[in-house]
């Protein structure tokens, strides 16, 4: 048997990378980050084997450092998501993701009632009033949105 | 009194001590709510009220309220006299009542509505029903009443009673009273019983809570009776409905061994009877007059803390 030319994910050069997505997941971590832009250059390996997962997503982003709160906001589906910042093939920093209380712009409010569903100028406020199996209160109409429902509103 | 909020949206926002205080406010303001004394505290402030989705009642007593301080109102009272149904968001038009007024009040049937103008406009804004979300001066006259009437909050048992599931009238009081020391009965068709969410958040809150189908289990303990309609649209059956109508009557014989007040947010349809009115279990326009006071007392404290 040929050795394989390829590697399943290729070494970048300069970005970050995000391990440990849950598997599946990666599209919704790009959709969040607002990835892929024109410009910027994305590689994602999915349902990857994992010693500590079973099987899990990675994202690579090529040339482009997240910023540590832009990163907090993808704990929404993928809490044990792992950051390593990469300059020159090397990792410079690594962290993990939290929660945060707030959730501002990024979900819908699935209450078509809700006053964030019209044509007001008004972005989605949402606080997050449990982890571990997340469970988040619409600031303006109060509906709760459980965690088996948030990808649907990304 | 000093509010901890701006503005009044949801009952969730009031600790116990905000309930307490508002409710010792407005029995001040009773004598002047019944044109016993007079006031000027608000003179020269201006209310602005607008009504997108009408009701009467709720306006009536804002306004009521409002001049018996010495105030004046201005505002619209359906969306067919004002700009919203040519298109002019609520923002726009919020930000330019902001500026002639001191307070807004706001009726919506956008759940939110309120919250939203309260982040827009700088000066204190009341919720006075958004949707299916939330009607908090509602839930603070319901209190008041059992208070005024029943001597205290704590020690009570209170029957709520019909809709308990649709209902957001007895969700905010369910969760208002949880702050207090009572025994709360829902008394309501299995369909309609309250939520398990609302149950979940009750019980983790350490409150006692009795669920029935049946009214007669309450007769003889409750104090309060609150009493909601049943509406028929949440019964394809029209048998089964009339039925269940029939279980939840209130009417004079059903009260006799009851010591229990009966009270309504109104308007009711026909789930009290007209015998209850002039009985002394029958407190639901009195109910109705203590929204007064009690809209009084949260205008003067958001307007004016000065006295
Ligand atoms: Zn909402």
């Amino acid at each position: 048997m040929k050795a394989p030319k390829e590697l399943k994910v290729k070494p970048i050069k300069n970005g970050t990378v995000i391990d440990h997505i849950k598997a599946n997941k990666a599209l919704s971590v790009l959709r969040i980050l607002g990835l892929p832009s024109q410009e910027t250059a994305v590689t994602i390996a999915m349902n990857v084997q994992s010693s500590q997962m079973g099987s899990k997503d990675i994202v690579k982003i090529e040339g482009r450092e997240i910023a540590p709160k832009e990163l907090d906001k993808i704990a929404l589906i993928a809490p044990k998501a792992t950051i390593n910042i990469i300059r020159d093939y090397e990792i410079v920093d690594k962290g993990q993701v939290s929660l945060l209380d707030e959730i501002n712009n990024i979900l819908k409010c699935q209450n078509p009632n809700c006053i964030t569903n019209t044509q007001e100028p008004v972005i989605t406020r949402f606080h997050i009033t449990r982890k571990g199996q997340v469970t988040l209160r619409c600031y303006y109409c109060e509906r709760i949105m459980y965690e088996d429902e948030i990808e649907s509103q990304l | 009194m000093v509010l901890s909020q701006k503005d009044i949206i949801s009952i969730k926002d009031f600790s116990k001590k905000d309930i307490i205080e508002t409710l010792k406010l407005a029995e001040k303001m009773e004598p002047i709510a019944r044109s016993r004394e007079k006031c000027d505290v608000l003179s020269g402030k201006i209310l602005g009220a607008l009504f997108y989705e009408p009701s009467t009642r709720t306006r009536l007593s804002f306004e009521a309220a409002m001049q018996r301080l010495g105030g004046g109102v201005i505002g619209f009272a359906e969306a067919g006299v004002s700009s919203a149904t040519k298109g002019e968001n609520i923002n726009d038009t919020v930000r330019i009542v902001a500026e002639y007024t001191d307070a807004l009040v706001i009726r919506h049937d956008m759940e939110g509505t309120a919250r939203y103008v309260a982040g827009l406009v700088d000066i204190p804004v009341i919720n006075a029903g958004d949707g299916a979300g939330q009607h908090p001066t509602q839930t603070l006259l319901d209190l008041y009443t059992m208070q005024r009437l029943l001597g205290e909050i704590d020690e009570l048992h209170v029957a709520l009673v019909g809709d308990l599931k649709y209902g957001r009238t007895v969700h905010s009081l369910a969760y208002a009273l949880a702050k207090f020391d009572v025994k709360m009965s829902f008394v309501a068709p299995k369909e309609l019983q309250m939520p398990d969410e609302i149950l979940h958040d009750l019980s983790s809150l350490g409150i006692n809570v009795n669920e029935t189908d049946d009214i007669h289990d309450v007769l003889n303990y409750a104090d309060v009776l609150y009493v909601t309609r049943i509406q028929k649209e949440r019964f394809p059956d029209p048998q089964e409905y009339s039925k269940i109508k029939g279980a939840y009557l209130i009417n004079a014989k059903l009260l006799e061994n009851s010591h229990a007040i009966v009270m309504h947010p109104l308007p009711r349809v026909d789930e009290i009877s007209h015998d209850v009115d002039n009985t002394p279990y029958g407190k639901y326009f009195e109910q109705a007059f203590y929204g007064v006071p009690v809209r009084m007392a949260l205008l003067k404290s958001l307007i004016n803390n000065k006295i």
